[in-house]
């Protein structure tokens, strides 16, 4: 019996060994996996679904080339249906049991913030596509946020009006999360600067008739206005002020900045400026410009793929997963708290979106110089400067 | 004035779309009293299909018979495929079976057609006309007008024509209208179809203004869900003078209060005239027999 079980202990350990011999390799070749929860349905689907598809594109690529540290890619996307009770669900799922590396996504702030303390609780590196500057203020140690913050958005656009010398504004933003955020800021710096807002309507961000709100604008004495907002509703206003015969100039905040504005709005979107990345003037930028050709680069492989126009919004996906990339190769491993600290300390990185520099105290890292001031002429973008 | 002018031909545009809108939740519940809250999507349908076939190619004046024809059809698949086989349920389900449908809807047209919104082309020109100081979208000329023009075709149908007025009988008494002969069940899918009609010509005119998103028929159906209940739940005139009066007010509130509460005072209306006239404005008084 004895000697049975010798062999059959021996036999077992046998199949132990070669298992693990041959599992050797394998253990070397865990892909890194890269989660993420974005809003590919519903309401901020427009925002999700390009960043969708951005991060399976370029996953593909990289994988395509040998993955990074000679280790394939896994991406793990969820949709939370534009609900942020979701996000934070699947934000527990990808952390406990597919046991990320890492997390890019939370589409809208609402997304994003409900992931954050689950993230921080489990120190794991999240770079969000949440617009609003709540999410780096205070910083948290593994919060990065990749879009510029809705009051960079506000200050390019004063910034703008004061140089034209404009001193009295009309403001009109939706009642959602992005305009409530945008109003406030705006009226914030807009009070500092010495430009009075005359006109402050709201619209709901399903309203298809803007009409009366913007009727009473031009009864304002306002010399320029500012419609600060997602979704398609500005589109409308847009319409209803070529409709209404509004002289003066109209401002759109970057949640417009997509090619998807000028189609919707038509020839009533000729001559509205707005803040935009350099992606969307890519075609106009210098060629020393050193965010021409990453940003062209981006735009051609996109729209020969999915055969649609690039938004900007895919633009911080894409931002997120090169970071991301970039991270793990100075690391080279992904040791979580390790690849936080490689993030924080990421400087002249550049991205679609700008030029990435962090720091302990600043985990968004643009300047004011990413955004650039666009005017759609002919149904294009092009920058002013 | 000419401020108030332009918030009547707002109110009136968006109150001519929500009395359409309105009118297909009349006809389905006075053939089922069934709530139908696909009705909103029937709009959004209307606009896609025209949308999807100008993207095809197909000119305007042809897209737009074929994108009511295909909503019709997705009416009819509504009524035979879902609410048919839920046979004698009572109206709660059925009411719950149309929440699902319209979930369903909203799911397939994202898959099939995109989350994108869609812009239609106007039908007669972008240029405002200027009317004593207000300025007035000819596309809103077709949405009052075709509203007009489909409210008296549904009056006559209503009052002159055999189907018409077996489904005014099945409303007052669905047991008494069988017993004399009535096929209840195609009243049902006529009913559904109807709905579709108005819906689909409601989402077309309305396009051009409203763009077309797979969850337009959201806040669309809502809105109709109020005006209908407004004027008197099953009330033809209540639809139409319900819808006016939201579009209205919407705009009224939006243009001299604040725009904040545009959305607040129909609920709130509702709440009162509830609480006044159970019925709503044209309903019937609905008496219990003790």
């Amino acid at each position: 019996m004895k000697i049975i079980n010798l062999l059959r202990s021996s036999t077992v350990s046998m199949m132990l060994l070669t298992g693990l011999y041959s599992a050797g390799p394998a253990v070397a070749a865990e892909p890194i996996r890269i989660g993420s929860v974005l809003s590919t349905t519903g309401p901020a689907s427009f925002l999700g679904d390009p960043e969708e598809k951005t991060l399976k594109l370029y996953v593909e690529r990289i994988n395509a080339e040998g993955g990074v540290l000679g280790r394939k890619l896994e991406l793990i996307v969820y949709d939370d249906g534009s609900d942020s009770n979701k996000a934070n669900g699947f934000a527990k799922r990808l952390i406990l049991q597919d046991n990320v590396d890492l997390i890019v996504g939370g589409s809208s702030t609402g997304s994003t913030m409900a992931m954050i303390p689950l993230v921080e609780a489990n120190n794991v590196p999240f770079l969000n596509m949440g617009g609003a500057s709540v999410i780096v203020e205070p910083v948290r140690p593994f919060t990065f946020k990749l879009p510029h913050s809705d009051r960079m958005a506000a200050q390019k656009v004063l910034d703008d009006m004061k140089k034209r010398g404009f001193t009295k504004m009309a403001l009109l933003s939706d009642t959602g999360g992005f305009g409530k955020s945008g109003r406030s800021e705006t009226l914030k710096l807009a009070q500092s600067m010495g430009i009075a807002v005359v006109s402050d309507q709201n619209y709901g961000e399903k309203d298809t008739d803007i009409t009366p709100q913007i009727q009473k604008i031009k009864s304002s004495d306002a010399q320029a206005m500012l419609v600060f907002g997602t979704g398609q509703a500005p589109a409308i206003a847009t319409k209803n002020y070529q409709q209404l015969a509004l002289t003066i100039p109209l401002y759109m905040s970057h949640g417009q900045a997509s090619m998807e504005f000028v189609k919707l709005a038509g020839k009533a979107s000729e001559g509205v400026r707005m803040p935009t990345p350099a992606l969307l003037v890519a075609d106009h930028l210098a060629d020393n410009d050193p965010q021409k050709r990453i940003s062209l680069d981006y735009k051609r492989i996109y729209e020969d793929r999915y055969k649609i126009d690039v938004s900007t919004f895919g633009g911080y996906a894409y931002d997120g997963l090169m970071m991301s990339v970039a991270a793990i190769k100075k690391v080279g491993s992904t040791d979580k708290v390790k690849v936080r600290a490689a993030l924080e300390q990421l400087k002249n990185f550049y991205g679609v979106n700008g030029i990435y520099n962090m720091t302990a105290t600043d985990h968004m890292g643009l300047d004011q110089q990413a955004f650039r001031m666009a005017e759609i002429k002919g149904g294009k973008f092009v920058e002013i400067k | 004035m000419s401020e108030l002018l332009q918030f009547v031909f707002s109110g009136l545009t968006t109150g001519s779309i929500y009395a359409l809108s309105a009118l297909g939740f009349a006809i389905i519940y006075n053939a089922s009293r069934v709530i139908n809250f696909a009705q909103g999507d029937f709009l959004m349908l209307g606009g896609m299909f025209t949308v999807a076939c100008t993207q095809l190619g197909v000119p305007l004046y042809l897209a737009i018979p074929l994108g009511v024809l295909a909503t019709v059809v997705a009416g009819a698949l509504l009524e035979r495929l879902a609410i048919a086989p839920a046979g004698n349920s009572n109206v709660v389900s059925l009411i719950i079976i149309t929440i699902g449908a319209s979930m369903f809807i909203e799911g397939v047209v994202q898959i099939l057609f995109g989350k994108n919104q869609h812009a239609v082309p106007s039908f007669s020109g972008e240029t405002a006309i200027p009317v004593g100081g207000a300025m007035l979208l000819p596309q809103s000329l077709w949405v009052i007008g075709v509203a007009a023009v489909i409210v008296v075709f549904v009056g006559c149908f209503f009052r002159f024509t055999m189907i018409g007025k077996a489904m005014l009988a099945m409303s007052a008494n669905r047991e008494a209208a069988q017993l004399v002969g009535i096929n209840t069940r195609m009243m049902l899918l006529v009913s559904f179809c109807m709905a579709a009609f108005l819906g689909a010509t409601a989402g077309i005119v309305a396009a051009p203004i409203t763009m077309v998103v797979y969850d337009l028929g959201q806040m669309l159906g809502l809105k109709g869900f109020v005006a209908a209940t407004l004027g008197g739940m099953g009330s033809g005139v209540g639809a139409i003078v319900g819808g006016l009066l939201v579009g209205l007010l919407e705009a009224f509130v939006a243009g001299y209060v604040s725009s904040a509460y545009k959305d607040a005072v129909p609920f709130v209306l509702i709440i009162i005239i509830l609480l006044v006239r159970p019925g709503g404005i044209f309903g019937a008084k609905s008496v219990d027999r003790v």
